[in-house]
């Protein structure tokens, strides 16, 4: 079994104190893997990427980074820390261009950043193309790629994906699922939240399942994917009842 | 003995006409979240168009439509709305700071417009020619002032229930849904600025009733009873009593006059001479630190809103600015 | 008219450098920030101060750079106020802003601006006195820039209008052609995105407060070069700069310059027609003009 790059445990969060959303979860990121969590509508699926990023307080539970305690950090040092975050929605400046995009995410490279710049331009050909459009005129899957494209810019050892595949046509949704695993088996740790059950199952190394708040069942993704209890959990659209 | 009492009628009537439009102010903000930045202006429409409507004729200027008293109260009220109503159409629909920057400037226009037009309201001398009501039967003295104050008490009350019911009805509810949650609102079909428009302009009205009351009291109005200040003086008594708390709107204009009146009166009396030039400067200053300093350590005021929490758990508060650090 | 005109355009530069730091203000902190214009008085107040301090100091400086008023004194003096005005913005942000930004809403931000403005304006009264000052006594001529019609024009008034159209260019060239820039609009669009790129966003807020501090004070000091200085300087400027920044479309800094400039022309054509008695009315107006024909400005984005 790989080391764990990433640890989250016991980790209780939410917006307001004394409401947490997330009540005890606990989950751990291979090195080199992809681990998706996914779990009904209001699990905390996504509440726990944002506490893991440090956009929602962690009031009890610790967050460690190759053994070190990093919970609650500040968002804007998670690059140095080698993490990228990738938001569910508006993960781009629409009113910059491709290019600003990419150098706002560049600046504290100083003299690489061009060289770096350039590498990530021929990984991302259509962005490639478009570099002086204004990011809001991409379209859906090209908006995703950029904001892929921005979190590598940091060349960074763990990234944090929420729903990347949401609001994506079948196609682009696969692209980018695939482009994951492409990374991953490059060596980048991914922690991945998706919608996208069956699709992301059969990406994916691990896969926890979460449920009001809490951890319910976790495995290999390949084996949850043949588990008759997660079909009925997602066809059958039935909740389960709090461990 | 009697010169204590004559003064606390006196107070008392004045604290209580401002109560009226601190009451007009929480419909607003406390209620519906609407940031009123001209109060005076409103409070000054009513004023003046209740002395125009009641007065007696003069040669200088327009008005002395010796209208029955209270049509000419109601036609305050009525003026007060109708300049709410304008200034909240061209605004509500809009970002929420629209509704402050231009209610603020109203009240700057209404100032500049008082104060130049000589014909419409006297210009800077002010308007005469107003005679109280009901005044040959009771004279100018102590027993007049006493029935006035207990008809401004009347209307106090009245205004008072009148809200605290509108507040409990169907329409108070939807009036906090939408300052809560504008979205979830519109999404139920409620049409959130109509709603913050009929709220907007209901609460200018009672501003009017008490610019009315005002006039009245002083049988006078000038440009220089419209100034600024008095915008902040009734936002700090809300803020002091607890904005979306009736009660605490009442208790916070008691508190903030007392306060205003006696600090006036120290100062003119304990200042050096020399500095008597000051005594507004400082005060100006006071009822500054009042405001912010209740915005920061403590913004639900003396009386906090009593009410339950709309929606439990939920986990953006959409008033929060994006900017968190 | 053309003389309005030209009084226009030179007012104009003054409520540009006002309604830059505000705009940005409100689109980055989103609120409407009532304290604003009392850093224009700050502003102006700082140098009258250092001016004061350096003619002492070091007389020869108290020379005027022919043809102007203005001193070399009070240039040196400029720069130190825009920083003393730019500290004091932080300052004001550190101890109240900040507080209410995490306690309360956009709209708590705009209430307490109002009392900010009500307390600096009287702190300002209470220090400098309610009397109005002039940084020089000496009597510049205006000179005659055509006898037919009449075009009378003071050299500080020139000068001040082209030093704010230069700070403006360098303003520009900052903001679209360095990654501060971009930064900055990042930030506007989406604070959570800018941050896990690696913004730190309170350093940003700071900056925003430094460049609308440094401007207001440069806005400041040539409203009092080219009329008066007073406590009130922030009082009778706050809602021509707002009219600015809604004419230009709220979030918009080439929008603020222009608004700056077309409310500096309509303010001063429409006296005119109107007694001058009205010109603090003119703003209102103007806003209300705005609201009705392009409630977002010339070139605001709609946005609740």
């Amino acid at each position: 079994m790989t080391e764990a790059a990433l640890e989250a445990r016991g980790i209780v969060a939410g917006y307001i104190k004394g409401l947490p959303i997330l009540s005890d979860v606990s989950v751990t990121a291979r090195e080199a893997a992809i681990t998706v969590i996914i779990g009904p509508n209001g699990a905390g699926k996504s509440t726990l990427i944002k506490a893991i990023a440090g956009l929602v307080p962690v009031s009890s539970g610790q967050v460690r980074l190759a053994g070190q305690d990093i919970t609650n950090p500040r968002p804007d040092t998670l690059g140095r820390m080698g993490i990228a975050y990738v938001p569910q929605s508006d993960n781009i400046f629409r009113s910059l261009t491709i290019r600003q995009n990419l150098d706002l995410v560049l600046r504290h490279a100083g003299s690489d950043a061009t060289a770096r710049r350039d590498e990530l331009m021929q990984q991302f050909p259509d962005l490639a193309e478009k570099q002086r459009d204004k990011a809001g005129t991409l379209s859906g899957g090209q908006r995703q790629f950029l904001a892929v494209a921005m979190a590598l810019a940091v060349k960074p050892r763990v990234i944090l994906m929420d729903e990347p595949s949401a609001g994506l046509s079948p196609r682009a949704s696969q692209e980018v699922l695939e482009h994951a695993r492409v990374l991953a088996d490059g060596g980048v740790t991914i922690l991945l939240v998706e919608q996208n059950v069956k699709q992301a199952l059969r990406l994916s190394d691990h896969a926890y399942i979460l449920a009001d708040g809490r951890n319910q069942i976790n495995g290999p993704a390949a084996e949850l994917l043949d588990d008759p209890v997660v079909g009925q959990i997602y066809l059958g659209g039935k909740r389960m009842g709090t461990a | 003995m009697i010169g204590v009492i004559s003064y606390l009628v006196f107070f008392t009537t004045v604290a209580s006409i401002l109560a009226i439009a601190v009451l007009g102010l929480n419909l607003q903000w406390g209620n519906t979240g609407l940031f009123n930045g001209g109060v005076v202006a409103f409070f000054g429409a009513g004023a003046y168009a209740t002395l125009i409507l009641g007065g007696t004729p003069q040669a200088d200027h327009l008005g002395g439509f010796e209208l029955f008293y209270p049509l000419a109260l109601l036609g305050g009220m009525l003026a007060a709305g109708l300049l709410a109503w304008l200034v909240g159409v061209l605004t509500l629909r809009l970002r929420h700071d629209y509704l402050a920057i231009a209610t603020f400037g109203v009240a700057v226009a209404f100032e500049t417009l008082m104060r130049n037009a000589e014909g419409l309201a006297g210009g800077a001398k002010g308007l005469r020619g107003f005679e109280r009501p009901l005044r040959e039967a009771l004279g100018d003295g102590f027993t007049y002032n006493l029935v006035f104050l207990a008809f401004v008490l009347t209307l106090l009350i009245v205004v008072y229930v009148f809200l605290g019911r509108l507040i409990r009805s169907p329409f108070g509810r939807m009036l906090r849904a939408i300052r809560e949650d504008e979205v979830a609102a519109k999404s139920l079909g409620k049409s959130p600025s109509r709603v913050r428009l009929t709220a907007f302009v209901t609460g200018s009205v009672i501003m009017g009733l008490a610019g009315g009351l005002y006039a009245t009291f002083y049988a006078f109005i000038s440009p220089q009873d419209v100034l600024p200040i008095l915008t902040f003086q009734i936002w700090a008594m809300l803020i002091v009593g607890g904005a979306g708390n009736n009660a605490g709107a009442v208790l916070g204009t008691f508190i903030i006059w007392g306060g205003w009146t006696a600090s006036g009166w120290a100062l003119s009396r304990f200042a050096p001479i020399e500095a008597q030039l000051y005594t507004g400067t400082v005060q100006f200053i006071l009822i500054g630190m009042i405001i912010v300093g209740m915005l920061m350590w403590r913004p639900q005021g003396l009386l906090p809103e009593r009410l339950v929490v709309s929606q439990s758990g939920k986990p953006e508060n959409k008033h929060k600015t994006g900017s968190r650090r | 008219m053309i003389q309005s005109l030209l009084d226009g355009i030179l007012v104009g530069s003054i409520l540009s450098l006002g309604a830059i730091g505000l705009t940005m203000a409100m689109h980055m902190l989103r609120f409407a920030n009532f304290a604003h214009a009392e850093l224009l008085s700050i502003g102006a107040y700082a140098a009258l101060v250092f001016d004061g301090l350096f003619s002492a100091l070091f007389p020869p400086l108290a020379a005027a750079i022919a043809p102007l008023s203005l001193t070399w004194a009070l240039s040196l003096a400029i720069i130190i106020s825009m920083a003393v005005t730019a500290g004091s913005a932080i300052l004001v942000d550190r101890f109240v802003f900040a507080r209410v930004r995490a306690i309360g809403g956009e709209l708590s931000m705009v209430f307490a601006s109002f009392g900010v403005a009500l307390v600096l304006r009287n702190l300002i009264s209470l220090i400098f006195g309610l009397k109005t000052q002039l940084y020089s006594q000496d009597i510049v001529f205006a000179v005659v820039i055509s006898a037919d019609p009449l075009l009378l024009v003071k050299p500080d008034q020139v000068f001040a209008l082209v030093a704010a159209l230069v700070i403006m260019l360098i303003l520009h060239l900052v903001l679209s052609r360095t990654t501060l820039g971009y930064s900055l609009r990042a930030v506007a669009e989406n604070p959570t995105l800018a941050q896990v790129s690696g913004i730190r966003l309170s350093r940003m807020i700071a900056l925003i407060w430094i460049i609308g501090g440094g401007l207001a004070a440069v806005a400041g000091v040539f409203y009092g070069l080219t009329n008066q200085i007073s406590p009130v300087i922030g009082r009778d400027l706050v809602l021509p700069i707002f009219a600015a920044t809604i004419v230009g479309g709220i979030g918009s800094i080439y929008g603020a310059v222009l608004g700056g400039f077309l409310v500096g022309i309509a303010s001063n054509l429409a006296l005119v027609i109107l007694p001058s008695g009205y010109s603090p009315a003119v703003p209102f107006l103007i806003i209300l003009a705005v609201l009705l024909i392009r409630p977002n400005g010339l070139f605001g984005e709609a946005r609740e």
